[in-house]
């Protein structure tokens, strides 16, 4: 259903004035991670440049999510090298901080704070990482959520609201702190169907603002649209990397093929 | 009734008032107190108990209870003497602190009185003010009020200070105390890669936790002078009260420790990925949660620790109860042991039975329509 929402878009982003700069913001070189004896991310070389939307698809178990979850520390890689906008991901926690002001994450199950309310989740980050007054925060605050088309739930707190209105909160919150680059480990898995559109549409409307964007999911309309590459990975390993168009209608390789079977048959 | 599903439309159904069994009193009687023949024994049964026992204890309380009078001689021996109570009511209150010197008790009493009200008050302004002086200045304030010796005022030693003004000294400065040092103890242990912090947490625990309150008090009265150089002396008092915090701290601890792992592992990842560091992310995201799902565990530790205070009679420290037991060896008020201990449980029951009902207020007020 979400998929045909998203398909039905007539132009595609790249039409709408989106433009992929020079710059590379994310630069992976050959990353190893292992979990104890267990090997989940094997020789991972990846660059991103600014304003890239880049889609990681693959089985579960893939190691796509602990991926994306290396950008910003909130996994620590064992092996290579990891660097956001020019700082080298290294165990120096001042530096990580930096490194996390700069990388949003949006969570699959939304991770909202559910002690304050929805204007508070939003203004906290502001207010005590980059000690912005409380009115400025607020205000900031307001017009995010304003984009995420929810302004008329800011006094709520994140457990009275739905699923599809906690994530776009999440990813509102996200914004807040202005990031130059947005993770999104799986933001629709955790929802109902008929509110999948509404996470979706807003991540549309982030791509077309021109924010480099990391987002693990299946869905694959919106790869479709959305996404100017997209990323296959199984058992730990980059398999294929491509344009949407090539990988969907001529993918490379057999496990490609056969993830692709799977999750288009129905 | 039944026709109205005739009349409407699909999806266009009234909501209908429920049946008269589901409601009012009625309803109420009928499920909760006969809804079965076992239910209906149980509620029989109950009536039949409260019969047997309120009336003799109301009347020894209350009916035939002696009131008025000053000596033993005007307690008639039918029902409780409470002359006895208002004879000793000093002793019980205050210990042997000076009559004349009552006043900076009682002063202090207000103080903190009127201070607690404030901050407990629902919409008060100023709350932050009134904590920071609360928690830096009264303290402080009552201990120069209390001890005295400075000020111009007269010092009085702590051997004099007794029944519910001690224990309450002793109880306020063990809670106040021991959830700060609890909470920093269980971070402490839960904190992953600084072992050397960790054992260090986990041995104090284990230590304090593991030996009775009692071995507590000994060693801190009896022991501890020994590992003291020549002529340096602590106030008994004063080491009694640092034995009771650290040993409710340990347990303070445990109880911080279990609402810790009771936060989900994301509100972490989500504290980390918006960029804020471990001590901002404790104190405004996980430890708001945490301690809001362990405050019955914390309120069960205050008023545990409320009641233990009365070990300290062990090392002749004379508390609210300790003073009970004294005044009861009076000569001239021989046998009414009783009405004092019924006196001092009562005393002790209306401030556990505060802390209890304040605990659950607190609960419902912070509560935001989660549950997890």
């Amino acid at each position: 259903m979400a998929d045909q929402n998203v398909e039905t878009r007539d132009t595609p982003l790249a039409a709408e004035g989106m433009t992929i700069g020079e710059e590379e913001v994310i630069k992976i070189v050959d990353m190893h991670k292992w979990y104890g004896q267990f090997h989940v991310l094997k020789n991972i070389n990846l660059t991103v440049n600014k304003g890239e939307r880049i889609v990681i698809c693959g089985p579960s178990g893939s190691g796509k999510s602990t991926l994306i979850r290396c950008i910003n520390r909130l996994e620590e890689h064992q092996r290579g090298q990891i660097v956001v906008n020019g700082n080298e991901l290294t165990g120096d926690l001042k530096h990580i901080e930096l490194i996390r002001r700069e990388v949003g994450m949006v969570f699959q199950h939304f991770n909202l704070f559910p002690h304050l309310t929805v204007m508070e989740n939003l203004a906290l980050a502001p207010i005590w990482v980059k000690k912005m007054p409380r009115r400025d925060a607020e205000e900031a605050a307001m017009t995010y959520l304003k984009r995420v088309k929810i302004p008329e739930q800011a006094k709520k707190y994140p457990g009275q609201l739905s699923g599809g209105q906690q994530q776009r909160v999440a990813i509102a919150r996200s914004l807040c702190m202005n990031p130059k680059i947005m993770l999104f480990d799986e933001p629709t898995s955790a929802l109902d169907p008929e509110m999948i559109k509404e996470v979706l549409d807003v991540m549309v409307e982030l791509a077309k603002t021109g924010m480099t964007m990391l987002c693990v999911t299946h869905e694959m309309g919106f790869a479709k649209t959305v996404a100017n590459r997209v990323i296959f990975m199984d058992e730990g390993e980059i398999i294929e990397e491509n344009e949407p168009e090539e990988f969907f209608n001529n993918p490379q390789h057999d496990r490609t093929k056969l993830f692709l079977s799977q999750i288009l048959a129905h | 009734m039944a026709d109205a599903a005739q009349n409407h439309q699909a999806g266009e159904y009234p909501d209908l008032p429920p049946p008269k069994t589901e409601v009012g009193v009625w309803g109420w009687m009928y499920h909760n107190l006969f809804s079965s023949p076992l239910n209906n024994f149980l509620t029989f049964f109950g009536i039949f108990l409260v019969w047997i026992i309120f009336p003799p204890v109301i009347d020894w309380l209350f009916i035939n209870a002696d009131f008025v009078g000053e000596t033993r001689a005007d307690c008639s021996r039918e029902g409780a003497c409470w002359v006895y109570i208002g004879v000793w009511f000093k002793q019980l209150m205050y210990g042997r602190y000076p009559d004349e010197e009552l006043w900076r008790i009682n002063s202090m009493y207000i103080i903190g009185a009127l201070g607690l009200i404030w901050l407990i008050w629902p919409n008060l302004k100023y709350k932050v003010g009134v904590g920071v002086f609360m928690l830096f200045i009264f303290p402080f304030a009552c201990y120069f009020m209390f001890s005295g010796g400075t000020f111009g005022l007269d010092r009085i030693e702590t051997p004099l200070w007794g029944g519910l003004f001690l224990t309450l000294v002793i109880a306020v400065v063990g809670i106040v105390a021991s959830l700060p040092i609890g909470i920093v103890l269980a971070l402490g242990r839960q904190s992953k890669n600084m072992p050397v912090i960790k054992a260090i947490c986990v041995g104090f625990i284990e230590l304090w936790r593991g030996v009775p309150l009692i071995t507590v008090l000994f060693m801190a009265s009896v022991m501890f002078p020994l590992f003291m150089p020549e002529g340096m002396n602590f106030d008994k008092l004063i080491r009694a009260l640092v034995g009771v915090m650290l040993f409710s701290a340990a347990y303070m601890a445990e109880v911080v420790r279990g609402g810790l792992q009771a936060i989900p592992k994301g509100q972490y990842e989500a504290a980390d990925s918006l960029g804020l560091s471990y001590w901002k992310s404790m104190a405004l995201i996980v430890l708001p949660q945490a301690l809001k799902i362990v405050i019955p565990g914390i309120v069960n530790t205050f008023i545990g620790l409320f009641k233990d205070t009365t070990l300290v009679l062990i090392i002749g420290l004379f508390d609210f109860l300790g003073m009970a037991q004294a005044v009861a060896t009076n000569p001239d008020w021989l046998g009414f042991a009783v009405e004092g201990y019924v006196f001092v449980a009562f005393g002790f029951w209306i401030f556990c039975f505060g802390m209890s009902r304040y605990s659950q207020y607190l609960e419902d007020k912070l509560h935001t329509g989660h549950k997890r």
